[in-house]
């Protein structure tokens, strides 16, 4: 694959994985956010399987399969059978900042993402750490969504968010860290969700809704 | 033989866990815990002894062991023993109360385990990547142990944890890859093994070493409940059972506290000291200035001393910000004290919980009297958190103190030092309350938050009633006190079972014990004071 073309799948697989990070905030219906989530599993996949081939390392490759499974198979499947035994509350209704000022939000928060990474692009010239300010932005949007929704589910589609972008971030900067780092990182936060989605069910259990503004047993 | 010795602090709880989960159900209130903390904390001392002597020990390119890890790995073992012991007494009583099962403290046991295990593999990594993976495991296998009772504050409380912890530990992960990042574009392209960074420090990308370093520190501080993410840890640590709340607080915010130390040497080796002072000099204020502020109205007891581990933290800030030899000694010092008695504590608030029924401050007056051993530990373990001699803690302060003032850090080593006073006022005043008092008229105030106010009057009122139409002025009063009198007595006859009224069980010897340790710790540090100077000097950079 010459440099070029590389490069240039290497900037489509980033911003789709930028725009889906974007039309999560956007849409409200929790099925179709849990869908594009897991399109953005494939756009990190896509990515991570550019870089691998760019450098010719098959191991490398083996870990993009990986990234695919986990990211747009076993993650969204968790939760859309969260979401299964979610029962009424579907749909987030009302977020604490309306659809608008969320997308505005999302636009100033690229801006920073990209003023941010500066010193990471000067650092290293290639394609890759390029496509570095782009996965920031998802890391800050991923932190947006996280405080602005209520729901427990979409909650955990930003705290989701957040850790692809940090992913990217990781393979876009120096094609990744060791393979068992990697591993233990990923089984960390597959078992991060299971917990959490354990945890959700007896949030319902207890507390009847997964409106996470009904949490009010504790404080001071 | 290395590798097995360096594996074996992870490995021997591992084989703990598997015992509790293949044995018969009954061992979940045995002795187990206790003995493989035992024998990690005796693991501990032969490696402290080793690398001592022959300097740090390496193996498999993942676990490395030098003063400072086996310092803390001391840490870990000596809290678990304080914990594992009072295991046993504390779970017989919670079966007993009705508040868990066989089942679900067997579980509750294998997961104790678990977390001793990975804390453990947190102090032996030998590289950031490995540090990380262990402290984010940390949050999965305690997120249950938080909210084992699923009552609707354990729940909100374990889901605030996870939520919180992972979010601040990915900002952590963050920090990892681009201090990885930073790494690679080194001549020797050092990659996240904290010897070859610390030797290729001053080559490290300045700008992009700053974001990691801030990322770093502000991620690993949230597992460390540093402001400003520390708002799960009173939560966390109000609804855990009392030895978890006792690990938590003596150890896992600690070790996540290591690696804000490993962080530390980075920064100072690629930034020069001023960035990561500058860090840790305003969380530390702010952690302090926080848990001050909420330690002065606070109603709850176990959120008191949990507010009190924030304000721990903010002090191991200081010191670590001030990063003198003397301060990091300190430092050190402090963070086995603090583990020793917080633990001391919480189990001793646990205790308190299951003879009251409440964990309100109101609802406790009058314990000396009623449980006059827990009461004593309980009191003497306030004072000792507040920095009073003889106990350990009061040294390590003084140390924090005198290398702040002479260190040039003279206004923030005063201001931490005012809000630490306001926050000893507020503990004094609140652990004076729940001790003190008389115990009859208290006794029956405690229970009327239980008991329906009417029962009270019925039982009180027809007494008093035929008493005050009598002529004799001083007889109502022998009189109306008989009736509460006889009520207390008939109501702690009621008590749910016999477990909560038992004399000082494991858990009060426990408490003793752990107070007894800081104690002499405070007077004589013997060989540990060789450790915490070869510790110090890893973290100062001056061996």
């Amino acid at each position: 694959m010459s440099a070029t073309l590389s490069a240039q799948l290497l900037n489509i697989a980033a911003g789709a994985f930028l725009f889906t990070a974007v039309l999560i905030l956007w849409r409200r219906e929790l099925a179709s956010i849990i869908d594009i989530f897991a399109l953005q599993g494939v756009a990190l996949a896509a990515m991570v399987a550019i870089i691998a081939a760019d450098e010719g390392s098959v191991e490398f490759l083996l870990v993009a399969v990986g990234v695919l499974v986990v990211r747009s198979g076993v993650l969204p499947w968790l939760l859309r059978r969260a979401l299964s035994h979610a029962g009424a509350t579907r749909r987030e209704t009302r977020p604490l900042v309306n659809v608008v000022t969320s997308l505005l939000v999302a636009a100033g928060l690229t801006l920073l993402a990209y003023a941010v990474s500066q010193p990471l692009v000067a650092l290293d010239p290639s394609p890759a750490a390029h496509a570095i300010p782009v996965a920031m932005a998802v890391v800050l949007i991923g932190f947006f969504v996280l405080v602005t929704r209520r729901l427990a589910l979409s909650q955990l589609v930003g705290f989701l968010l957040l850790d692809n972008g940090i992913t990217a971030v990781g393979f876009l900067s120096t094609a990744g860290v060791s393979l068992i780092v990697e591993l233990g990182v990923t089984l960390d936060v597959l078992l991060v969700v299971l917990v959490l989605q354990v945890l959700k069910t007896r949030i319902r259990e207890v507390f009847g809704d997964t409106d996470l503004d009904e949490l009010r047993e504790l404080h001071d | 033989m290395t590798t097995l010795l360096l594996l074996s602090p992870i490995l021997l709880p591992l084989l703990g866990a598997a015992a509790l989960a293949l044995l018969a159900r009954r061992t979940a209130t045995s002795w187990v815990a206790a003995g493989s903390a035992l024998a990690v904390l005796a693991v501990a001392i032969v490696l402290a002894v080793l690398v001592a002597t022959d300097g740090p020990l390496a193996a498999a390119g993942l676990l490395r062991v030098d003063a400072l890890s086996a310092f803390m790995l001391i840490v870990i073992g000596a809290v678990s023993v304080v914990a594992g012991v009072a295991t046993p007494a504390y779970l017989r009583s919670e079966i007993a109360l009705a508040r868990a099962d066989l089942a679900t403290s067997r579980r509750y046991a294998v997961l104790v385990q678990l977390f001793l295990a990975v804390m453990a593999l947190a102090v032996l990594a030998a590289n950031f990547g490995v540090l990380w993976v262990a402290i984010e495991a940390t949050t999965v296998v305690t997120a249950f142990l938080v909210g084992q009772r699923r009552t609707k504050a354990a729940v909100e409380a374990a889901w605030k944890y996870v939520v919180i912890s992972s979010t601040g530990i990915a900002l952590a992960l963050l920090g990892t890859f681009l201090l990885n990042f930073a790494a690679l574009h080194t001549p020797d392209a050092a990659g996240l093994d904290w010897v070859a960074l610390v030797a290729s420090g001053s080559q490290l990308d300045p700008a992009v070493t700053r974001i990691a370093v801030l990322l770093l520190i502000i991620g690993f501080g949230t597992k460390a409940g540093l402001a400003p993410l520390h708002a799960w840890l009173p939560d966390a640590h109000s609804q855990a059972p009392a030895p978890v709340s006792a690990l938590m607080s003596g150890v896992l915010i600690s070790v996540a506290f290591y690696a804000v130390l490993r962080v530390k040497v980075i920064a100072d080796a690629a930034l020069g000291v001023d960035f990561a002072r500058a860090l840790l000099l305003v969380v530390s204020l702010a952690s302090l200035a926080l848990a001050a502020s909420l330690m002065l109205g606070q109603r709850d007891y176990k959120r008191m001393l949990a507010y009190s581990s924030i304000e721990n933290m903010g002090l191991l800030a200081l010191g670590a910000a001030i990063g003198s030899p003397l301060a990091v000694a300190a430092v050190l010092l402090h963070i086995l004290g603090h583990g020793l008695v917080k633990s001391a504590l919480f189990i001793g608030a646990g205790r308190i919980l299951q003879i009251t029924g409440s964990s309100r401050i109101d609802a406790v007056r009058g314990l000396a009297g009623r449980a006059p051993v827990l009461a004593g530990c309980f009191g003497i373990g306030v004072l000792a958190v507040i920095g009073f001699p003889p106990f350990s803690l009061f040294a390590s302060e003084l140390g924090i103190a005198r290398a702040g003032f002479a260190g040039g850090l003279g206004w923030a080593t005063a201001a931490a030092l005012l809000l630490a006073l306001v926050i000893a006022g507020a503990l004094l005043v609140h652990t004076s309350r729940m001790l003190l008092g008389s115990a009859a008229v208290t006794a029956a105030a405690g229970d009327a938050v239980d008991v329906p106010v009417d029962e009270l009057t019925v039982i009180a009122v027809p007494a008093v009633l035929p008493a005050s139409g009598s002529d004799q002025p001083v007889a109502p009063l022998a009189v109306a006190t008989l009736p509460v009198a006889t009520l207390v007595a008939t109501r702690l006859a009621q008590a749910p079972s016999p477990e909560a009224r038992r004399g000082p069980g494991s858990d009060v010897w426990a408490m003793a014990g752990a107070l007894a340790a800081c104690a002499v710790l405070g007077i004589w540090l013997g060989p540990l004071g060789t450790l915490l100077q070869q510790a110090a000097g890893i973290v100062t950079g001056t061996p």
